[in-house]
């Protein structure tokens, strides 16, 4: 039995007074890659954002539920979301990198909690760049802008930035859907490698990236959660007459 | 010739529509070329006179201190240093740019990041209020309160180049604020997420990150601000003192080249001495303006290079 590190019981979200999920309850394990999938629309990016609360930049939300990090709950009024954000780190589905050099794209997170040392920057830097693969690309211009590399560059460069930080959890959001097929395979074979030292979940559109990548799957649909179980489960034999449909492509 | 190949011959109406509007908007535009140009080479032909057709040396033009062009010197020569006015408009073109800049930045933050409700529904109509102000009033203003204040306080007459940076303070504030403003609304938003989602206090997104992206556009801002106090007259000339003289202090009577040229150009000869160094003064402030303009359009090209 893995430990749980995220656990969520019947999260509700409205947009106002539009239910967005109607109940969900989905918990994560310890060093496994999860995936969430299903149609546009269906709430899994809705999901995914409540549990670094970035749906509190939406004005107009109201969660409710029992959603919690370990023993702590996120939606306490007392949780320090600044610190939630600093364990449970995130990657979009647009490659964001500021318009800063390579180094202090990276560095960012760091220089937020304070760390100034030139060389635990450096090391930081080297580390992350090499763990989010892209070290041997970029090694010689960590001065330039981020901005000039190509967008499966800047994606891993996003996701060095996270990686600084050491989050216990990443949260990406369709991280390959921007990208060509083989920046994204080099992203899906990083996600692989991290899977030691990481809880990922991760947002796709893409059901061969799940089926690829993940360990356990969750497939959603109209802001249900339809069916979760582990990855070979589902797509071989899935539970639901809904789930079976969505994967042999009869709808979605 | 079959009709097909006789339509195609023939042009149609779309084309000579097209043709129109090609013809028109040529005309305008080659209009406001020509107006332009021709005001460079009036200025410039009347501003250049006075080194041409009076001898003046340029380098003393810029760098004597004596403004009297109607008296020669002991030697005979025309005293006509522009010093006193360069160092004014430069001075309350400066100052009022680093007092107003603070101001314009703290605004723009609040109607952008903290309070947009407020900020679109109290301030931005405030800002567009002030701008539709006339300069009179401005001076007018600044005539019967700044400049009494300043001799209440600081002693002298109160005219002065601080007196002149309050007014053009008041005055440059809403140019640059709304300039600053649009700069940060097109922070894209996906860096402020990042910044957060990396565990970043609202504070440390905006003073790392929004702001630093937003660099080019609020320094655009900046030299719009200091273009227009540069280029202000009416309201600089009530409160400045008109003393063609090196200014001691910030609070000892001053001029700018702006005020010199409007309350000089009536009162002299057109091809006399006086007139032809006015115009010099005027060719000097056309050149300022066009490198104003370029450092914005340097500036400009510079944030773009970055992205």
């Amino acid at each position: 039995m893995k430990t749980k590190v995220i656990t969520s019981k019947d999260v509700h979200l409205f947009y106002g007074n539009f239910e967005a999920l109607t109940g969900i309850d989905l918990d994560f394990n310890e060093h496994e890659i999860t995936a969430m999938i299903g149609p546009s629309g269906c709430g899994k990016s809705t999901y995914l954002r409540i549990l670094n609360r970035m749906n509190d930049l939406i004005p107009g939300v109201k969660i409710t539920g029992d959603i919690r990090l370990e023993d702590q709950d996120i939606y306490a009024p007392d949780t320090d979301v600044v610190a939630l954000r600093k364990r449970v780190g995130m990657v979009f589905q647009q490659p964001n990198p500021f318009p800063f050099s390579i180094y202090d794209n990276v560095v960012y997170g760091l220089r937020l909690a304070g760390v100034k040392d030139r060389t635990t920057l450096d090391a930081a830097v080297e580390t992350s760049l090499k763990q989010a693969a892209i070290w041997d690309e970029v090694k010689d211009k960590l001065h330039d802008s981020a901005l000039s590399l190509s967008g499966g560059q800047q994606q891993r460069v996003c996701i060095a930035r996270v990686l600084a930080v050491q989050p216990e959890v990443i949260l990406l959001d369709e991280p390959t859907s921007a990208l060509d097929p083989i920046s994204s395979t080099q992203i899906e074979n990083m996600l692989l490698e991290l899977r030691d030292q990481y809880t990922i979940i991760i947002v796709t559109h893409n059901m061969h990236q799940a089926s690829r990548i993940s360990d356990k799957t969750a497939f959603f649909l109209q802001g249900r959660l339809v069916e979760f179980d582990d990855t070979k489960k589902m797509f071989l034999t899935p539970k639901q007459k809904e789930t079976e449909d969505y994967l042999s492509g009869r709808f979605g | 010739m079959d009709p097909i190949k006789a339509a195609m011959l023939k042009r149609s109406r779309s084309a000579k529509l097209e043709q129109r509007g090609k013809l028109i908007s040529l005309f305008c535009i080659s209009l406001i070329v020509i107006v332009v140009a021709a005001i460079f080479f009036f200025v410039a032909s009347r501003g250049l006179a006075t080194f041409f057709d009076n001898k003046v040396n340029l380098w003393s033009f810029l760098s004597k201190s004596v403004w009297s062009p109607a008296v020669n010197d002991a030697h005979g020569n025309p005293q006509v240093g522009a010093l006193p006015m360069i160092v004014g408009s430069f001075g309350v073109t400066f100052l009022s740019a680093v007092v107003a800049t603070p101001f314009a930045v703290g605004a723009a933050i609040f109607m952008t990041e903290i309070s947009p409700k407020m900020g679109k529904k109290i301030l931005q109509p405030v800002i567009e209020l002030l701008v539709g102000i006339p300069s009179v009033v401005y001076g007018f203003i600044g005539l019967s309160v700044v400049v009494p204040a300043i001799r209440h306080v600081f002693g002298g007459t109160g005219f002065g180049i601080l007196a002149g940076t309050f007014v053009l303070f008041v005055m440059i504030l809403p140019t640059v604020t709304s300039m600053t403003v649009d700069a940060l609304n097109a922070v894209p938003r996906y860096y402020r997420e990042a910044s957060l989602a990396l565990g970043g206090t609202r504070w440390q997104t905006i003073s790392r990150v929004v702001l630093r992206a937003a660099m080019p556009g609020i320094l655009t801002g900046v030299v719009f601000g200091m273009a227009r106090a540069f280029g202000e007259a009416l309201a600089v000339q009530m409160v400045i003192g008109n003393a063609a003289l090196l200014p001691h202090n910030l609070i000892s009577p001053a001029s700018t080249l702006t005020s010199v040229l409007t309350s000089g150009i009536g009162n002299t000869v057109m091809g006399s001495l006086e007139n032809n160094a006015l115009w010099s003064l005027a060719l000097l402030l056309l050149l300022m303006s066009l490198a104003f303009n370029l450092v914005i359009r340097w500036i400009g090209k510079k944030g773009e290079m970055k992205r």
